[in-house]
């Protein structure tokens, strides 16, 4: 679903590329392929109708900058709108003084109330609180036992009552304990229940009345479909929601019920959880998420980030220099350098709509780029500017400098001669070219990749290209094969 | 006779809600003596998807509307939804829907699924089911990752009069599994049910854990375990069908028991996985007592989906 869904956008996108202005008819085409991602991230239906129509009219409002491929313009402002919508962030919680300040924790059964009141409390011990968790789940078997557990886990202490069947009471006792214990903090743990069953629901309104929480979360389940707006506006309605807490995102939901339960209640989503390890709870990023909704990578970061390190400047000197095959070594740093700003190799590759899925089995070892750049710093000046220089001798030296082989150094010579080499071809080539000619890239070996052979169609005359053949057995170039 | 009607009431009350919903709309759409059209089809479409259908699988089932109706097998609203049924109910034949048992004693039957989806309650309800019937019940407990899994599932075990085999917690679930069977088999029980701890289906480690857990039952006892049932909550939305591919890969699911069915959700997604992956669906969960647990019956499924 993921990979078809990006080829999906991929599609669109290729169509739109080379034109300048992105035309009623392109938007309405990418549009329908955002809705699929959204209805496939189970974004509540009516929510992404809302949603697209408004994208309808920012894109086709907006002017593209020219510099970039409308396609990506179009993901930018489905992005931003999407990052806008589930934003703005406020992890904070609000603390109340005197103490104790008391967190309810509400939700379906199995979103993972109790779990979550274990890593609440953990997050809260960090931060310098003394919280009390307070077991009101009298309705599940253990669910007191679990907490218990927890409890002991975290060394925070636990208020139970093994006898009671009165969620109102252990609730309004647990307060009372907390504050002549001088705990500051109370994480009230409660059942799980269905948003429609009327008497659990009220049971729910007697429990706050009773303890007036000063926040109260709703805990919901990454993982729920459409049905997560019903659930999220029943418990908004009757317990005035104050945030949300996404639960079970280290899965591979894409996780559009945060959009839909944003959307319909319009309370800020606090944190997600991310794993079964008490210490798994975190912030809550609406730029993440909107990436993981559309399920394409991160292309609007790669693209910002590459905006923030490039400078338009350096850019087009940088291009000419290729286009003249005039590429030095300096240049090279500079570039890989830019790329290690924007993240690892892989990370990058990752974020590049269809090249992603073309590098998918590709081993991209980073710890490659430093040796690459470890020799590089090994060389003189002169070196750098002139790799034709370098000779045997100079390669012992650049090898020993650096702590790696002599054929190493050859190795990255070669290389970086193909690169200059191809990139001279590539300046004269137009963006589909370009496009072609980047995955050809990865299919050298100064990644150390296990790349498939591609075809390309080489439209420059040069043969040289052929020599990258023996990149076939995806052998580093390192690992000494010549 | 009696048990079946209350079958009947269960499966409407419990679906009361997504009925009245899906229904009421559908109605809203469909009214009599409307020619079917483009506009139509595309409202249809707008509720499957609203039952966590899927893109895809919504798209499917309007196809087939579709071409039925420019085929004119079908020309007005109120011809819609007795060819759903029918397309639907398709789905699941009576054969599928079954319990497989052992030819000899014991029956073992595997339960897994996410973290919170049901899978201790769904035990429960299982292990009441059974010996309700006159069956002669054990339980594995093989959650021992989950804080207080054992001690939930002992009091299920008391609640339903069923015999349990447990060990302490964090202990090898697989070791667990192992002493199961030998209860299983040295007690003569017809059943054993093995729960396992909630995992993401993502989670390698996890799913070759549960995998290991399936061997070392299958070494113990023959062909065992008879049936795998992937507990999935009715709420979940397009990531079941992930879940359930990820979790076939590693256990061979056999059955799915739609849990929570009790609610607002539609549990839609469960046609998606049959079309799809093809699992069948066995049980559904209706409530947190040890009597809410009916055997799937696609009909009232669609019929309270549709009507």
């Amino acid at each position: 679903m993921f990979d078809s869904l990006t080829q999906k956008f991929n599609n669109v996108f290729r169509s739109l590329s080379g034109r300048g202005r992105i035309t009623e008819d392109n938007v309405r085409d990418a549009m329908r392929q955002v809705r699929t991602a959204l209805l496939e991230a189970d974004v509540n239906f009516k929510v992404v109708k809302d949603f697209c129509e408004s994208v309808t009219q920012k894109a086709l409002g907006a002017e593209v900058i020219k510099s970039l491929h409308p396609g990506q313009m179009m993901i930018k402002i489905v992005n931003d709108e999407l990052t806008q919508l589930m934003g703005p962030v406020d992890s904070r919680i609000y603390y109340v003084s005197p103490g104790p300040t008391v967190i309810l924790l509400a939700g379906l059964q199995g979103s993972g109330k109790t779990t979550t009141a274990g890593k609440l409390a953990k997050y809260l011990v960090s931060k310098g609180k003394k919280p009390l968790l307070v077991a009101d789940d009298l309705q599940r078997p253990a669910a007191i036992l679990q907490l218990q557990t927890l409890g002991e886990q975290l060394g925070v202490p636990v208020h139970c009552d093994f006898d009671s069947k009165d969620p109102v009471k252990v609730a309004v006792k647990g307060v009372h304990v907390a504050r002549s214990s001088d705990r500051d903090v109370v994480v009230l743990d409660t059942a799980g229940r269905l948003h429609i069953d009327a008497d659990l629901m009220d049971e729910l309104g007697r429990v706050c009345k009773a303890v007036t929480p000063h926040q109260i979360y709703l805990v919901c389940d990454s993982m729920t479909g459409q049905d997560a707006v019903n659930s999220a506006k029943e418990f908004n309605d009757q317990l005035e929601l104050d945030g949300v807490i996404l639960t079970k995102l280290d899965g591979d939901a894409r996780g559009g019920a945060a959009l839909s339960v944003k959307a319909v209640t319009g309370k800020p989503i606090k944190f997600i959880g991310v794993g079964e390890k008490l210490d798994k709870l975190e912030e809550f990023h609406p730029d993440r998420m909107a990436g993981r909704i559309l399920g394409m990578g991160d292309v609007v970061s790669l693209v910002e980030k590459a905006q923030e390190q490039f400078d338009a400047e350096e850019a087009e000197k940088l291009q000419q220099k290729m286009a003249k095959g005039q590429l030095t070594f300096d240049d090279f740093l500079k570039q890989m350098q830019m790329m290690k700003k924007m993240g690892g190799m892989k990370d990058i590759m990752k974020l590049i709509p269809g090249i992603g899925s073309q590098m998918a089995g590709m081993d991209v070892d980073d710890g490659e780029i430093k040796r690459i750049e470890a020799i590089v710093h090994s060389m003189t000046k002169k070196e750098r500017q002139n790799p034709d220089l370098i000779d045997a001798s100079r390669r012992r030296r650049i090898a020993r400098g650096s702590g790696t082989e002599p054929h190493d150094v050859s190795g990255l010579v070669k290389t970086f001669n193909q690169t200059r080499q191809m990139m001279k071809t590539m300046s004269g080539m137009g963006m589909m070219g370009r496009m072609k000619a980047m995955k050809q890239l990865g299919n050298m070996d100064m990644f150390g990749g296990k790349v498939p052979q591609m075809k390309i169609k080489q439209r420059s005359k040069r043969k040289k290209v052929d020599r990258k053949k023996k990149a076939k057995g995806g052998q580093s170039r390192s690992k000494g094969r010549r | 006779m009696a048990l079946f009607s209350r079958t009947i009431e269960k499966l409407k009350n419990g679906l009361r809600k997504s009925r009245d919903k899906i229904g009421n709309s559908l109605k809203t759409v469909l009214t009599l003596g409307r020619k079917i059209d483009e506009e139509l089809l595309e409202q249809l479409e707008e509720q499957l998807i609203t039952a966590d259908i899927g893109v895809e699988t919504s798209m499917q089932i309007i196809d087939d509307l579709r071409s039925a109706w420019k085929e004119k097998k079908i020309a007005a609203a109120e011809d819609i939804i007795p060819f759903l049924k029918q397309d639907l109910i398709a789905c699941w034949p009576e054969r599928d829907r079954q319990l497989k048992m052992a030819d000899q004693p014991p029956t073992v039957v595997m339960i897994t699924g996410v973290n919170g989806c049901g899978k201790t309650t769904s035990v429960g309800k299982l292990s009441y089911w059974l010996s309700q019937q006159g069956h002669k019940v054990v339980l594995g407990a093989c959650d021992t990752f989950r804080a207080a899994a054992v001690e939930q599932l002992s009091i299920w075990s008391k609640r339903c009069d069923v015999q349990i085999v447990k060990h302490q917690q964090d202990s090898d679930p697989a070791a667990v599994a192992f002493d199961a069977c030998e209860a299983a088999l040295a007690r003569k029980t017809d059943f054993l049910i093995v729960d396992t701890a909630g995992r993401l289906h993502t989670q390698q480690n996890l799913m070759r854990e549960l995998t290991k857990i399936r061997d070392v039952i299958a070494r113990k006892i023959p062909e065992a375990p008879h049936e795998v049932i992937q507990v999935l909550d009715a709420t979940t939305g397009q990531n079941a069908i992930n879940q359930a591919k990820m979790f076939t890969q590693a256990v061979n699911v056999s059955g799915i028991m739609l849990a929570k069915l009790d609610g607002t959700a539609k549990g839609g997604i469960v046609i998606a996985i049959r079309n799809q992956i093809n699992i069948p669906v066995k049980f559904i969960g209706i409530g947190e007592g040890p009597e809410d647990i009916e055997p799937f019956d696609p009909e009232s499924f669609v019929e309270a989906l549709f009507s």
